[in-house]
């Protein structure tokens, strides 16, 4: 048995510009990407390629550094360098600006969505992470601003079921957050990486989480619980990726669907890993499966597997382009 | 404008600077693939103007030819830097000004690295580390006062 990644489409997403991120909506259907245009694409497979059905222009004054749809895929927020959030309504095939979420003192970098869609997180150059609570009023309101990292926050990311929240940053850390008498607050500082850890991803089960660093590893955290009948967690690293990448790891994407764990690398390249069927839990070992070394022309800065097809994965480059690859075991 | 009083270092050794690059007859021949060498990326740099003195990088030794690594093959540069003194305010300036430079300049396939000569700057971890972040380096090229002052340093002296 032989893993392949093929390429199935490559498109100029952002011409003359970077692409940033890309994000599928929760049925798949569409792709949103953003970038260096200060634009948002929404892009539709139609027929045998790929078309761009909205561009979104009007939001942002700078970059828009990530996008995230909401659970129910009516809303799609996205993140921008002029330290703004936008949130789009989705009618029809248009999108609209519902409003602009304001109060980070400087780049916002990334934007994230509780699995029940009535919380959204935001996290900043300013250190900080921000939770905001909507109403049925579609209004959102701040509702807790932790100030945990000494540094720059790179990546939040919401726990598959719970309301559990984690955050990636340049001070080298991952810290993840519960709500407690109110307040969110920082329940657990994940330390190891030696660099910036630039992105988060959690398995299907919720009880681990993979994070990516400029140190050129990934690492797996999981969820243990020290005392009987204690409620505090603790996580701890079980298994460290190095020696796979040449360069910075910019995102992990955690396929919800076959377990498979994707890379987006500042060499060019994309990766896929394994976990060995029959590694211990709490000690766990990974394999390459597949590694695409010239994926794009240059750093590739997204990774993000479809939510219904198995295997079907995109990234999205420096370059401006976007591919949509296949992953799949060949008997 | 009394400029002199808000000097860091107001008087930096100055230096000799390096002759023109002779061009070889393969260098001229265009059907010769010409790889990127180290001498061209270092004419590229050398006559970035430093933010404080009317001196050029080369002249106050800050950029060295021998402090320029590429491969054209593996499309990869790396430059080292020395700041006139280790704590030089100046110092993430002057990277980001060769690092735009050499964006500016190569084929966008080249990865540039560019750090501070190991040991000469106080702060040489954190400013080695803001360079190597593409994402504040993007962040702070959409700054029009920042951008500003890095053209500056980059155009050329009349």
């Amino acid at each position: 048995m032989k893993e392949v990644l093929n390429k199935l489409h490559k498109f100029s997403a952002h011409p003359d510009s970077r692409c940033w991120y890309v994000a599928w909506n929760p049925p798949g259907t569409l792709l949103a990407s953003c970038g260096g245009d200060r634009a948002i694409r929404i892009w539709k497979k139609e027929g045998d390629s790929w078309e761009c059905q909205n561009v979104l222009s009007e939001g942002h004054q700078r970059t828009v550094r990530k996008v995230a749809w909401s659970p129910c895929g009516n809303y799609l927020a996205s993140a921008s360098f002029d330290a703004t959030t936008c949130i789009w309504a989705k009618k029809g095939d248009d999108f609209e600006c519902l409003t602009v979420l304001e109060g980070h003192e400087n780049e916002v970098k990334c934007v994230a969505w509780a699995p029940s869609g009535s919380l959204l997180a935001t996290c900043s150059r300013d250190k900080s992470v921000w939770v905001w609570e909507v109403d049925e009023e579609e209004e959102y309101e701040c509702v807790s601003v932790v100030n945990a990292h000494t540094q720059d926050v790179k990546h939040v990311v919401w726990h598959p079921t719970q309301e559990l929240l984690a955050s990636a940053s340049y001070d080298n850390s991952v810290r993840l957050y519960r709500e407690e008498d109110d307040d969110w607050v920082c329940k657990a500082t994940l330390e190891g990486h030696t660099s910036t850890v630039w992105s988060l991803a959690f398995d299907p089960s919720g009880q681990r989480l993979a994070s990516c660093s400029d140190d050129r590893t990934v690492k797996i955290w999981k969820e243990c619980h020290p005392g009987e009948g204690d409620n505090s967690t603790d996580w701890k690293c079980v298994c460290t990726l190095s020696g796979f990448h040449g360069r910075t790891v910019y995102d992990v994407a955690w396929c919800q669907l076959t377990g498979a764990l994707a890379t987006a690398c500042g060499d060019d390249g994309v990766r896929v890993f394994r976990e060995d069927p029959n590694s211990d839990p709490d000690q766990t070992t990974f394999s390459l499966a597949v590694h695409a070394p010239k994926a794009h022309n240059q750093d590739i800065n997204c990774v993000a597997w479809h939510p219904k097809e198995a295997g079907l994965l995109a990234s999205c480059s420096d370059d401006g382009e976007i591919a949509i690859w296949s992953y799949q075991t060949e008997a | 404008m009394s400029g002199a009083a808000r000097l860091e270092n107001a008087n930096p050794l100055i230096f000799q600077r390096s002759g023109e690059r002779c061009l070889t007859a393969e260098e001229e021949d265009e059907n010769v693939a010409d790889p990127i060498d180290d001498r061209e990326i270092f004419d590229l740099i050398r006559s970035i103007n430093d933010p404080e003195h009317p001196l050029s990088l080369e002249e106050l030794n800050v950029v060295e030819q021998v402090r320029v690594r590429v491969n054209d093959p593996e499309s990869t540069v790396s430059v080292e830097f020395t700041p006139t003194i280790p704590h030089c305010s100046m110092a993430t300036l002057i990277g980001l000004s060769i690092k735009v430079k050499l964006l500016r300049s190569l084929p966008d396939r080249f990865k540039i690295d560019v750090h501070i000569t190991p040991g000469t700057h106080a702060s040489e971890d954190a400013v080695n580390k803001q360079l190597a972040d593409k994402e504040r380096v993007a962040a702070a090229l959409e700054n029009s006062q920042l951008l500003e002052v890095v053209n500056q340093c980059l155009s050329s002296r009349t």
